[in-house]
């Protein structure tokens, strides 16, 4: 009996030891500088990234050898990872995270030094690159997209044509109406939520800026109201309620298919979908395979117009940043910088490219015909945007209020939507009191 | 069950001991090598079982008490706080309303498996075929029983198209609305844990010994009273057991909503509430503290119900 309780006791103390997490002791700091002689570069770099896709088909390694005839001794190799965010923030409690990586949005900006080599300062970035303040850390800058997406509605060209409209609407009302006569005149599902995806719903945030086209909404997130009447997102979630409301969407959103959504849409099964650009070469080769034509794939920017033309925000894909912990550095930073110069991944995914003054893709002429005007919205209060967003734990990124909106239009929970915007209002605005900067 | 177990050990080593001659007690070396044999078998599951369940736990203690984001390398020590906002946030708690559905769920579920269990015990035809179909679910990884059923109930999916072979037009978005989305969810759960039930009644009803069973006959007991009288008492601890699991198990419902709905229309359990706030939110300790809370409370619930129920001795005979 005795010798059990001291064993107890010894097995007991043994387990608070690793209460003590070992985290903490990085290093801080770290440049990854361009390497001048191409030459010199040697190293294996491990590229994480979410394009799995990519490398099954073999373009990454295509790149790769593009990319060694100009570093000869540099060899690059890719990991993909289909859950992402998930699998790369359990690796970042280790030193073992790729060479180059995509910045997972869950990091924290200030923490940023803590775990990507700086690749200069933005002052002397931003004259060449888009998107520099998104990484941006006291002059610093952490990462780079390699391609920058507009949000706007996949619409099916044939579709909208058969019910009638040739012209993008104007207003959140000229839309509902549009949709409804496609919803009259045709057989097409008019808007498909994709609700089950979730992720689907979280993209109207990316709302904010277009409504009355100002590069500053982001600054008007951390300070002001986003649900306040005429603000941003209050535009934009009045619309999905609307949609939802008035029946114009699919008959049962909870079972929604993301994949099957791609040549539904294709094929004219449904109208129209809320994403963003870099989803058109996906409908396209869905369009391709189901054997109809790719060109019904269209584009248009959400209803709102200031002073008579449409406004588009374009912001940044993922960042690829450099791994603090890298031994090859100067070899990282050279994939990043010959991937977002050189390589040709912007035209391939119909992309906008980083590079200031660069030609938009094709399927942007129509944007460029109408007079679309692009903004990039001021990304400076992003971390205190996200900080008011975990904190009041209303979640603009996360697919739940979107979700709890719908359900609100449908009838499957209770409440008026003044109440509901209310709420979100009050959570919000009451934590940006109590989080501050 | 123990005690039995203990007494026959005791047995067999006197037997052991009284047989065999045994002379002068063994060498001093030998003793103590006897005396560390043991735990020398017992050191594998033991690092195992301490770095993979007792270690995280207590890396799980250690993480409810900070405001620790997840990624971040610095974690600041904050004490109880993240308890009392636990217990001063109702929101949190109202999710355990869904675990009543659960819980309805695996009274049908208990019920349903006794039933089955009980006939197959008995000379049935095909009763090795039956026996595989019910627990055949079981055997299916979670994951892919939530992509099976998101077709199932799907607008136009499986059940809509069965309904209509028997000329029921059903029209109706079967996770549409919280009540009817949390009943087809616990009804997934039903069929997938139905068969583990039934194996565990199956087994504890075939120890049994059949005697019973031609005695009872003679007596002019019919399968009902064969059933209150032998079958319902004879595996009363295996009963107590499945309530508990079933209790414990509905209070922490995760992997069928969150793969089906992610916990949308009204379908969100404590635990996908857990994991939403950990990995949507950033508030790794929080969720640390909520995970430690409910442990806590299905301790609690265990405990209650062992006062309520004591494990008294089976004796049949």
């Amino acid at each position: 009996m005795n010798r059990r309780h001291i064993l107890a006791m010894v097995a007991g103390a043994a387990l608070l030891v690793p209460g003590c997490t070992g985290t903490g002791g990085t290093s801080k700091g770290a440049d990854a500088e361009a390497p001048t002689d191409p030459a010199k570069v040697t190293g294996t770099i491990k590229v994480l990234t979410v394009r799995t896709d990519l490398i099954q088909d073999g373009t990454l390694k295509r790149y790769a050898a593009e990319f060694s005839k100009a570093y000869p001794k540099v060899k690059v190799e890719f990991e993909g990872l289909t859950d992402y965010e998930a699998e790369v923030k359990i690796r970042m409690n280790t030193k073992n995270y790729g060479d180059v990586l995509l910045i997972p949005a869950v990091v924290k900006k200030s923490d940023y030094p803590k775990f990507f080599a700086s690749l200069g300062t933005q002052e002397e970035r931003a004259k060449k690159y888009r998107f520099t303040d998104y990484t941006t850390v006291d002059g610093k800058v952490y990462g780079q997209s390699p391609n920058g997406v507009s949000p706007g509605f996949i619409y099916n060209k044939r579709i909208w044509k058969e019910a009638g409209v040739t012209e993008w609407p104007t207003t959140p009302a000229e839309f509902i109406a549009d949709l409804k006569a496609i919803k009259a005149k045709t057989d097409a599902i008019p808007y498909y939520t994709n609700f089950a995806a979730g992720w689907t719903l979280s993209g109207w945030t990316s709302v904010n800026g277009s409504v009355h086209c100002d590069p500053k909404a982001t600054d008007k997130l951390a300070e002001g109201d986003p649900w306040a009447k005429g603000a941003d997102l209050r535009v934009g979630d009045t619309l999905l309620h609307d949609m939802v409301k008035a029946g114009l969407i699919e008959k049962d959103p909870t079972t929604s298919n993301w994949e099957e959504s791609k040549p539904r849409t294709a094929k004219g099964e449904i109208a129209t979908q809320w994403l963003g650009t870099w989803a058109i070469v996906q409908f396209q080769d869905a369009a391709k395979k189901a054997g109809v034509n790719p060109d019904d794939i269209g584009f248009m920017p959400f209803p709102a117009q200031t002073g008579s033309t449409f406004c588009a925000t374009i912001s940044p894909d993922y960042n690829q940043g450099v791994n603090v912990h890298s031994q090859h550095k100067a070899a990282a930073r050279a994939w990043i910088d010959w991937f977002t110069d050189k390589s040709t991944y912007a035209q391939d995914n119909l992309a906008i490219s980083p590079l200031k003054g660069a030609p938009l893709p094709d399927v942007l002429k129509p944007y460029e015909e109408a007079g679309v005007k692009f903004i990039e919205v001021d990304d400076t209060k992003g971390a205190q945007v996200k900080n008011v967003d975990n904190q009041s734990e209303v979640g603009i990124y996360a697919p739940e209020y979107r979700q709890n909106l719908v359900d609100l239009a449908r009838g499957a929970r209770d409440g008026s939507l003044e109440a509901f915007f209310a709420d979100l209002s009050k959570r919000w605005t009451e934590t940006q009191r109590t989080a501050g900067s | 069950m123990t005690d039995t177990t203990e007494k026959a050990a005791v047995k067999t080593t006197t037997g052991a001991a009284s047989t065999a001659p045994s002379p002068a007690p063994a060498p001093r070396g030998t003793r103590v090598w006897r005396g560390v044999t043991p735990w020398l078998f017992l050191i594998a599951p033991l690092a195992l079982l301490i770095t993979f369940t007792y270690a995280p736990v207590a890396n799980m203690l250690a993480y409810s008490l900070t405001d620790w984001d997840g990624v971040s390398p610095e974690l600041r020590y904050i004490g109880a706080e993240n308890y009392a906002e636990i217990f001063t946030r109702e929101d949190l708690f109202r999710v355990f309303f869904v675990s009543g559905y659960y819980l309805v769920a695996s009274a049908v579920q208990i019920v349903a498996a006794l039933y089955f269990a009980t006939i197959l015990s008995f000379n049935v035809r095909f009763r090795n075929f039956f026996k595989g179909v019910l627990f055949f679910p079981y055997l299916i990884n979670g994951v892919a029983i939530g992509f099976v059923f998101l077709y199932f109930f799907q607008d136009g999916g499986t059940l809509d198209s069965v309904l209509n072979l028997f000329g029921v037009e059903s029209d109706r978005a079967w996770l549409g609305t919280p009540v009817s989305a949390n009943t087809s969810l616990a009804g997934v759960s039903v069929w997938r844990y139905l068969g583990l039930n039934f194996v565990l009644f199956l087994g504890a009803i075939q120890s049994i010994p059949g005697e019973l069973y031609e005695a009872a006959e003679l007596d002019g007991a019919n399968r009902w009273h064969q059933f209150r009288h032998i079958i319902a008492p004879g595996i009363k601890p295996v009963l107590t057991l499945t309530v508990i699991l079933s209790i414990s198990g509905s209070l922490s419902v995760f992997e069928v909503p969150y793969i089906m709905t992610g916990g949308a229309t009204g379908t969100e359990t404590f635990v996908i509430q857990t994991v939403n706030l950990a990995f949507r939110f950033g508030k790794t300790g929080l969720a640390s503290a909520a995970a430690v809370v409910l442990l806590l409370i299905i301790l609690l619930v265990t405990w209650i119900q062992r006062r309520l129920v004591p494990d008294d001795k089976v004796d049949l005979v």
